[in-house]
């Protein structure tokens, strides 16, 4: 019975239509390498499954005393050394089948890749993934857009207030594969949240590497295929460790450099209207946290980032807020309005701006194309 | 626990032999000795690796002073002979004796603790606290829990030096005596790793010194 | 045995030394290692209910995608406190009810080396319990995740982190003890003749547990004093910025963590290996080899917490040993169930209610442990680890393993501890749906898991195609808790019986069924001896030299008295004359214990109650010492 249920569910598994976040469907090829070792220790899993359940069954129906019988006490059986020493080394040896692909596999995927390959550094915030792209000068949040057929090697860092300040690509150098730890020396402490242990994963595309404080941690991903993979974060990382996914973009290698183009261009929005005055609060408040290249402060200095996503290409992404909403004006309009409505543990203030001011302020924004 | 002043063996008579030959109150307090063993292991790894990891000073290399705190580490070995003294005369019956060296013990014990504790205020003087750094962190509390060990284990001598003028402590209770000397010797032979992996093993600053 | 109220002088007039050993107030000092087993198996039971309540509500709220019943801050309090409470209040308190009911009467003794001790770890565990839960009501529960993990264990603003860290301290002081106690209990007070080859492999498990725990519970005590510093008083050990390590904390906790799940389940293993032999009518295949695979187990358990931790950067080499570790321990489970199998093999089976449940402990443990081996595989593990396929493992292997063994426990000695049997019926309706409860909830996890489910979400999108199988899984949640109401009605509906049970109703093979069913507060009349492994069947049976079995004629062959199974009746007389001394009863294991959480709310609310705290256990613990073991 059970082995007929776990059948079913696994067809049921790999037919799921709407599965986009699975383990069985790898669509690159390091899932691919995961997805290659597990199947065959499955089905090794199953047999001995088969077997050791089988002589259970078994053993229960045909040792059962029956009603008919006289009762009896079997022999008295005490064991037997040599069956003992056979199935010790049975599943001594059937492990070390599995043992050698196994460490192999684990070199393979620690080796940092060559040929062409994209470099991003990941950085994981309380509760969204930020993406920074050292070699292009790109700095984005909750989409991590690669091209196709490439690896790309991410570095993973942890980020929060005083730790892991986030490496300045735009106008900056490009960073080093090494997570920042403390804010630049002679700087105050910065940033929001605390940097806790955040996981990345992308199942379709690879297996997890966990993202620690303290720790330089490496993934690398590919995609055969353009598409969009979606992935989220997979250690508990607090209040709303369930609000912190993100989206893997794949394009075709044209699609991706002009979408690196589009990226590093600064920010022209074309403000007129409420949006002027949008632009106007966004200047007073939101530049707090947040960072809109091209834009500049009364003071004439560009708005860098100070915790929160990078807004500059907003409305070039499809997901914001932990890629758990749309981006749309209703949305960005009820985020703006009262972020804590939609994400109880959100580090973003309320200024308590007034209907007017918040259409202004998403008028701004939907500029920010 | 049962009380102190009996053999323990299981509630039947005084003198059932147990399965193993040993008293159970003493294969209690070596199991009990094991556990703590890695109490402490998980101590002094911790500040085995956090040496060199702090962001700020002071360092050790700023603090420690090696003379003073050889000095206290010998009273604490000294402690152990006169623990040794102690046990060798009650199991003698010399009840009086023992309860000299009982004390001594106990003096010397109260001594080393009397010594830390200058030692700590000084460390705090100079701008080291349990908040300082890691080095300020994992030392005060490896150093701390074994202080609280010193300090239960001085209770027990004079709470043993006290029942020794009520009659509690003989010959035939010998053995009470030399399960506190086996909590005492295990003391200080981990005062011993500390002294030498904490103070003595020298220290590089680490990335912010 | 009467009760004899005599007032004794006390120094100082201090308490009343408590004589009474029956009555109400007798289970508040009773020092009686029967009793304190009752009291671990009522309160373990106890927060079984609230644990398994706990589960409904996260299983309610993950039925659909998408719900909002539960928002994401109760949601992680309620994750957490389910597996504080199942690993901590339930699984180890169950198996600690067994040991101490058992252990001395399995080898023969009268009672635990330290019966105050004993009484002492009980209060401190209960106390420790409810000091947990009082954090509901004082400021938010736990909410970081049984694992605690750290920086966000340290760094979340809600006070339910710190009373974890301190719960479990206490917690960890009482089962510390514990093992001291029950380990030189088996090693010291074995009867005559009981060498340890001669002991029952529940006693051998019992013996590798509370090693485990000897050794492992310090490593957590240090970790959770440095989480407790590190949120009391600003200390750095888990602070990034200062140059500490979060590493560091899952080190600690799953260097206790992983020798804990041994914890969790071979007192389980230890008792099916009793059960099946009584129920096949024949020995346990190859004793040694269970013996020795567990004590392998136990060491072997140590070098593999890192199994724990693939995905957090430790490095290949790192990954590596611990891979081909993990593998190692698979094959001396292997041999386990190897040997329960040809136990079975060729056995006279019956499938009384303990050893429906006790088979179903071996099918449910198989796949448990299969989906563990795929576990070791790091790369797939990369993509397993954090999912609900590590979430459907673990329970196969602590719910169908360890609850599946301790109901079989439950079943198989009801009629030992209270007189009585419960139903046959209630019980294998309780096994049935609590099989099939089982199945439907956890098998399902597997799939969800690999689908890219991760765990510890209080929600999921209706995108991601996990609707069905969640849905599937909440519906078996509730067949589980009906199951667990079947088996309270079974429960309570035995008391409605007369008391009046055989000491040996199930023709078993062990010292605990040699006396009467509930045993004497002596435990044996006559201190057995004994002369062979499974000693009470060979006093029933004897073998000829081709296996054959006779039973023994009445009378026995008088080597020595034979076994008074109707002791209850009689007052305490031992062979040879002499009366027997048990312990007094003691209010002191009480009161030191009841210290420990005045101390813990004093580090949390303010320092006055540490004073307090402290005088009390300070109290507790020099009155005990100084009050004779039996007046």
């Amino acid at each position: 019975m059970v082995l007929g249920l776990v059948a079913l569910a696994l067809v049921a598994a790999a037919c799921a239509p709407n599965a986009t976040q699975s383990a069985l469907e790898p669509k690159g090829p390091y899932a691919q390498k995961s997805f290659d070792l597990f199947v065959p220790v499955f089905w090794v899993a199953v047999a001995i499954f088969v077997i050791v359940e089988g002589l259970l069954v078994l053993f229960v129906f045909r040792y059962r005393h029956r009603r008919n019988q006289t009762p009896r006490i079997p022999a008295q059986v005490h064991g037997n050394t040599r069956l003992e020493i056979a199935w010790t080394i049975l599943p001594t040896l059937i492990l070390a089948g599995v043992a050698v692909p196994t460490i192999a596999t684990i070199w393979d995927l620690a080796a940092k890749p060559t040929g062409d390959v994209l470099e991003v550094n990941v950085l994981g915030h309380q509760w969204w993934w930020e993406f920074d792209y050292p070699g292009q000068q790109i700095l984005t949040a909750n989409e991590l857009h690669i091209p196709t057929g490439r690896p790309v090697y991410l570095t993973l860092c942890a980020v929060g207030f005083g730790y892991g300040t986030p490496v300045p690509s735009q106008g900056g150098p490009p960073a080093p594969n090494e997570c920042q730890t403390g804010p630049p020396d002679g700087q105050p402490p910065a940033g929001i949240g605390a940097a806790v242990i955040h996981s990345f994963w992308v199942p379709e595309l690879a297996g997890t590497q966990d993202v620690v404080p303290d720790l330089t941690n490496h993934l690398t991903i590919q995609a055969d295929e353009p598409g969009v993979y979606t992935g989220q974060c997979k250690e508990f990382c607090g209040l709303s460790h369930a609000y912190m996914k993100f989206r893997v973009v794949a394009h075709t290698p044209e699609d991706f450099d002009r979408w690196v183009a589009e990226q590093k261009a600064p920010a022209s929005p074309d403000v007129s209207g409420p949006a002027e005055a949008g632009k106007q609060i966004f200047l007073q408040t939101c530049i707090a946290c947040h960072a809109v290249a091209g834009l500049e402060t009364a003071n004439g200095q560009p708005v860098l980032a100070n915790g929160g996503p990078n807004l500059t290409h907003l409305m070039s992404r499809e997901c914001f807020r932990g890629c758990t909403l749309e981006v749309n004006e209703e949305n960005l309009r009820r985020w703006v309005a009262d972020p804590r409505s939609i994400e109880a543990g959100s580090f973003m203030p309320d200024y308590a701006l007034s209907a007017d001011e918040v259409d202004q302020v998403v008028a701004f924004l939907m500029t920010l194309e | 626990m049962a009380s102190l002043e009996h053999a323990v063996a299981p509630p039947v008579s005084h003198h059932a032999a147990t399965s193993t030959g040993l008293p159970s109150l003493k294969l209690a307090m070596w199991l009990f000795l094991a556990s703590d063993c890695l109490l402490f292991g998980a101590l002094i790894s911790t500040y085995v690796l956090y040496r060199g990891a702090s962001t700020t000073g002071p360092y050790p290399s700023d603090v420690f002073d090696i003379p003073y705190t050889s000095v206290s580490s010998f009273v604490l070995l000294a402690s152990s002979l006169t623990m040794v003294l102690a046990l060798a005369a009650i199991q003698r019956g010399d009840v009086g004796r023992s309860r000299v060296w009982l004390l001594a013990t106990a003096l010397l014990g109260m001594t080393f603790l009397g010594g830390q504790v200058y030692e700590f205020t000084s460390f705090v003087r100079e701008g080291l606290t349990l908040k300082t750094n890691v080095f300020g962190t994992s030392f005060y509390v490896l150093t701390g829990f074994h202080g609280t060990h010193v300090a239960v284990g001085v209770l027990m001598l004079l709470t043993l030096f006290t029942l020794s003028f009520a009659g509690k402590i003989t010959q035939d209770s010998a053995m009470t005596v030399e399960l506190v000397g086996l909590y005492w010797h295990f003391v200080d032979i981990v005062w011993i790793v500390i002294f030498t992996v904490v103070y003595l093993i020298p220290t590089n600053p680490g990335p912010g010194g | 045995m009467a009760s004899v109220s005599v007032p004794a002088e006390r120094p100082g007039g201090l308490l009343r030394r408590p004589h009474a050993t029956t009555g109400f107030w007798s289970w508040f000092t009773t020092v009686d290692h029967k009793k304190i087993g009752i009291l671990y198996g009522i309160t373990a039971f106890g927060f079984f209910l609230i644990g398994g309540s706990e589960a409904l509500l996260i299983r309610v709220q993950l039925a659909r995608p998408d719900q909002t019943f539960l928002e994401p801050a109760v949601y992680n309090e309620l994750f957490t406190m389910h597996g504080i409470t199942m690993v901590f209040l339930v699984v180890m308190p169950l198996s600690a009810a067994f040991f101490n009911y058992l252990l001395p009467l399995m080898i023969g003794a009268r009672d635990v080396v330290f019966p105050r001790l004993n009484a002492f770890s009980y209060w401190a565990f209960l106390f420790a319990g409810l000091f947990i839960y009082s954090s509901w009501f004082l400021g938010g529960a736990p909410n970081g995740g049984w694992f605690g993990y750290a920086p966000n264990s340290v760094t979340d603003p809600t006070r339910g982190m710190t009373f974890y860290a301190i719960g479990l301290l206490i917690a960890g002081i009482a089962s510390t003890v514990s093992a001291i106690n029950l380990a030189v209990t088996i090693l010291n007070l074995r009867a005559p003749g009981m060498t340890l080859f001669r002991m029952p492999v529940f006693v051998w498990m019992g013996l590798v547990v509370q090693l485990l725990l000897a050794f492992s519970l310090p490593v957590i005590t240090i970790g959770l004093v440095e989480l407790l510093f590190d949120r009391l008083f600003g200390t750095h050990f888990f602070d990034v910025a200062a140059g500490g390590s979060p590493v560091l904390w899952q080190h600690l906790f799953w260097l206790f963590g992983h020798p804990e799940v041994y914890i969790l389940v071979l007192p389980a293993m230890g008792i099916v290996s009793e059960i099946l032999p009584v129920f096949a009518r024949k020995p346990l295949f190859g004793y040694q080899f269970v013996v020795f695979s567990g004590i392998a187990i136990g060491f072997i358990g140590f070098g593999v917490w890192a199994h724990h931790m693939f995905a957090v950067g430790l490095g290949p080499v790192a990954n590596t040993a611990f891979a081909v570790s993990t593998m190692i321990i698979a094959i001396p489970t292997g041999v386990k169930i190897f040997n329960w199998l040809g136990t079975l093999w060729n056995g006279d089976l019956r499938f009384a209610t303990p050893m429906l449940f006790s088979i179903g402990f071996i099918a449910m443990f198989v796949i448990g442990g299969l989906s563990g081996v795929t576990h070791a595989v790091v790369p797939s593990d990369y993509q397993q680890t954090d999912t609900y396929y590590i979430v459907a493992h673990f329970h196969y292997v602590l719910f169908g393993g360890a609850i599946f063994g301790l109901f079989a426990g439950i079943y198989y000695w009801w009629p030992k501890v209270f007189g009585r049997m419960l139903s046959e019926t209630g019980g294998k309706l309780n096994f049935w749906l609590m099989l099939i409860g089982f199945n439907l909830t956890f098998g399902p996890m597997h799939v969800l898991g690999l689908q890219g489910m991760p765990r510890r979400i209080q929600s999921y999108p209706a995108s991601l195609g996990l609707s069905f199988w969640n849905m599937v899984s909440s519906i078996g949640a509730f067949v589980i808790a009906i199951s667990v109401l079947v088996f309270l009605v079974n429960a309570i509906a035995s008391f409605r019986k007369p008391k009046g049970m055989e000491a040996d109703p199930w023709d078993a093979r062990t010292l605990e069924w040699a006396t009467s069913s509930p045993p004497p507060d002596h435990n044996f009349e006559e201190i057995p001896v004994v002369h062979s492994l499974d000693d009470l069947w060979h006093r029933k049976y004897a073998e000829t030299e081709g296996g054959r079995v006779v039973p023994v004629a009445a009378g026995g062959s008088g080597e020595d008295a034979a076994i008074d199974e109707h002791a209850g009746e009689h007052g305490a007389h031992g062979g040879g004359g002499h009366a027997i001394h048990m312990p007094s009863p003691s209010y002191f294991p009480l009161i030191a214990a009841a210290g420990f959480p005045v101390i813990g709310y004093g580090l949390i609310f303010g320092v006055p109650a540490v004073a307090v705290g402290l005088v009390i256990s300070l109290a507790g613990f020099f009155g005990w010492a100084l009050e004779p073991s039996a007046e």
